[in-house]
């Protein structure tokens, strides 16, 4: 099946300072997204992600290399008919109402007026603004801005839907709904692709994430492959552990031995030392409480690749 | 569609500032003030009323034109509207040209009550209706249709001050730009006389337009005069648009 983006060799380059000197904030990129998936693109502030997301939706031309959305080529307006964007930080002509704002950009799909007034009335129910919806946008609070902004990303019933920091600047239930809505249009069948660095989000959402770190591309995949790395810590807790054993258990541990109110945690590196340490413990007549393997985070990943690429 | 759409947020947005009101009372009071000034006159009243009519629509036809148009673009860029509207299906042209045509709407709205006023005064103190009248306030109007396309040219690559300059010089530059060709054909020379009827055809000739004087003296318009004026002011406002075009297809909204 056709990937419903399709990057290769996209590039891009700035001309900054008064000598306009040339600099490159895109390295060549390859990237497909597949039709159906909530895909994270994922990176530091600076990284080149909401470059790219520019180069998507023709805000900024490319230097070099190409693209293809949904089958067209990213220059042809026609790709753009059943994409939906939403800006990091969007900004609206605060003279219109939402309603108005809604009916201007189902104008520029070409939407007829019965539809427009269909979908208007939807999405002003799923953003839960129908209260607002005659109101000036410079009477809207930071949250209803983005909210409206969600919606006119939507007014066209798009396939794909390109989000810049959708969770950027809102308060905890706004990121909860926002998260719900994700959902609800994967449930729907269509794609997302948005960038974010507020990776619990990313982590309970994606099923593939792309890392950028200094206009680089440092990993791709599925979460579950690129998570999919050996353990790199198990924690066993014990109780009523002898003296004589405390010095064999720290002999097999990987960091000093943690005296806590539940008992004492040992930190061992891989199951091998880990078997030792329970027959150790069964022996001197010690209580085992638990075994937890620690197994990488998303974020500990990120971090990873990032400070790799910037070192 | 999209042009459409473009074109009437832009009206919206003009007639939505109280701004555009504050001039059209203003150019409003000013006309109305020209059977005033009439009345001091003796025999002259006719004429002042047209003069200072006609006068009024122009400057304060072309204070809109430039005032809405160096922030046509620059404004969308500014304030990251246009970030909203670049990425669904409308094609950088049709954005420009929806924009030009929201202001030259405006425009038409705005000198249209300025110029009805005239009308109507004119008639009221002369006891006749002038048709001629309205003819040369729709000739000034195409003049203001390439006021604004210079506006909005600048308005695509330069700040709103820089293109408030600009035009405001292509203007004055434009209502004098006719005396070159009687300047060319002072030297003989044939490089020097070519370069400056170069300079005049690159130049807008804006006093073409001015045919108030004439409906002002009561001498008749040519019928093929009023055309090639009209076509002239089209053509280069056409010409005018396309350069707009080509360097905002360029342009990157960082």
């Amino acid at each position: 099946m056709e990937p419903i983006i399709e990057i290769r060799g996209l590039c891009k380059d700035f001309r900054v300072g008064f000598w306009r000197k040339r600099v490159r904030v895109l390295h060549p990129l390859d990237l497909a997204v597949q039709s159906g998936e909530i895909f994270g693109y994922l990176g530091p502030n600076g990284a080149g992600k909401t470059t790219t997301l520019k180069l998507l939706t023709g805000l900024i031309l490319p230097t070099a290399g190409s693209a293809k959305l949904l089958g067209h080529d990213l220059t042809e307006v026609v790709a753009k008919r059943q994409i939906g964007f939403l800006p990091e930080h969007p900004y609206f002509y605060d003279y219109l109402t939402g309603r108005e704002f809604l009916d201007l950009c189902g104008r520029l799909f070409g939407l007829r007026a019965p539809l427009r007034r269909d979908r208007i009335a939807r999405l002003l129910r799923l953003t839960e603004l129908q209260t607002a919806a005659d109101q000036q946008l410079r009477k809207y609070s930071k949250g209803m801005l983005q909210r409206l902004g969600l919606a006119q990303a939507l007014i066209n019933d798009p396939r794909l839907v390109i989000l810049d920091e959708p969770m950027s600047g809102l308060d905890p239930l706004g990121r909860k709904a926002m998260r719900d809505i994700i959902l609800q249009l994967k449930a729907e069948g269509r794609t997302v692709f948005f960038s974010s660095h507020i990776l619990p989000d990313v982590e309970v959402l994606c099923d593939r994430v792309a890392i950028l770190a200094a206009g680089r591309l440092r990993d791709v995949g599925r979460l579950a492959d690129i998570l999919k790395t050996p353990t790199e810590d198990i924690e066993l807790m014990l109780q009523r552990v002898p003296d004589g054993l405390l010095t064999s258990l720290q002999a097999l541990a990987h960091a000093p031995l943690l005296h806590q109110p539940d008992g004492v945690l040992v930190r061992l590196p891989d199951e091998a030392r880990l078997d030792e340490a329970l027959r150790a413990a069964l022996a001197a007549g010690a209580r085992v409480v638990s075994v937890v393997p620690q197994r990488q985070t998303l974020e500990d990943h990120f971090v990873r690749e990032v400070q790799g690429a910037t070192r | 569609m999209t042009i459409a759409a473009i074109a009437w947020n832009t009206f919206r947005e003009a007639v939505r500032d109280r701004i555009l009101y504050s001039i059209l009372a203003f150019a409003l009071l000013l006309i109305g003030a020209s059977v005033v000034v009439a009345g001091l006159s003796i025999g002259q009243e006719s004429r002042i009323v047209k003069d200072l009519g006609l006068a009024s629509t122009t400057l304060f036809g072309t204070f809109i034109a430039i005032f809405l148009g160096i922030t046509l673009v620059s404004k969308e860029i500014e304030r990251r509207t246009i970030y909203l509207i670049i990425p669904k299906p409308v094609s950088r042209p049709g954005f420009l040209i929806g924009k030009y045509c929201g202001l030259v709407l405006t425009l038409t709205v705005t000198v249209g009550v300025m110029g009805v006023m005239v009308f109507l005064l004119a008639a009221l103190v002369d006891g006749v209706v002038t048709p001629a009248l309205l003819i040369a306030i729709g000739v000034d109007f195409v003049a203001l249709m390439i006021v604004t396309a210079v506006a909005l040219l600048f308005s695509t690559f330069s700040t709103p001050t820089l293109s408030a300059i600009f035009t405001v010089a292509i203007f004055v530059i434009g209502r004098l730009s006719g005396d070159l060709t009687v300047f060319a054909d002072q030297f003989a020379d044939q490089a020097l006389n070519r370069a400056i009827w170069v300079t005049y055809l690159a130049l807008p000739d804006l006093g073409r337009f001015q045919f108030g004087s004439r409906v002002v003296q009561g001498l008749p318009l040519a019928p093929a005069d009023i055309g090639t004026t009209a076509a002239y002011g089209l053509a280069y406002t056409c010409f005018l648009l396309l350069l707009a075009i080509a360097i905002f297809q360029r342009r990157d909204f960082k």
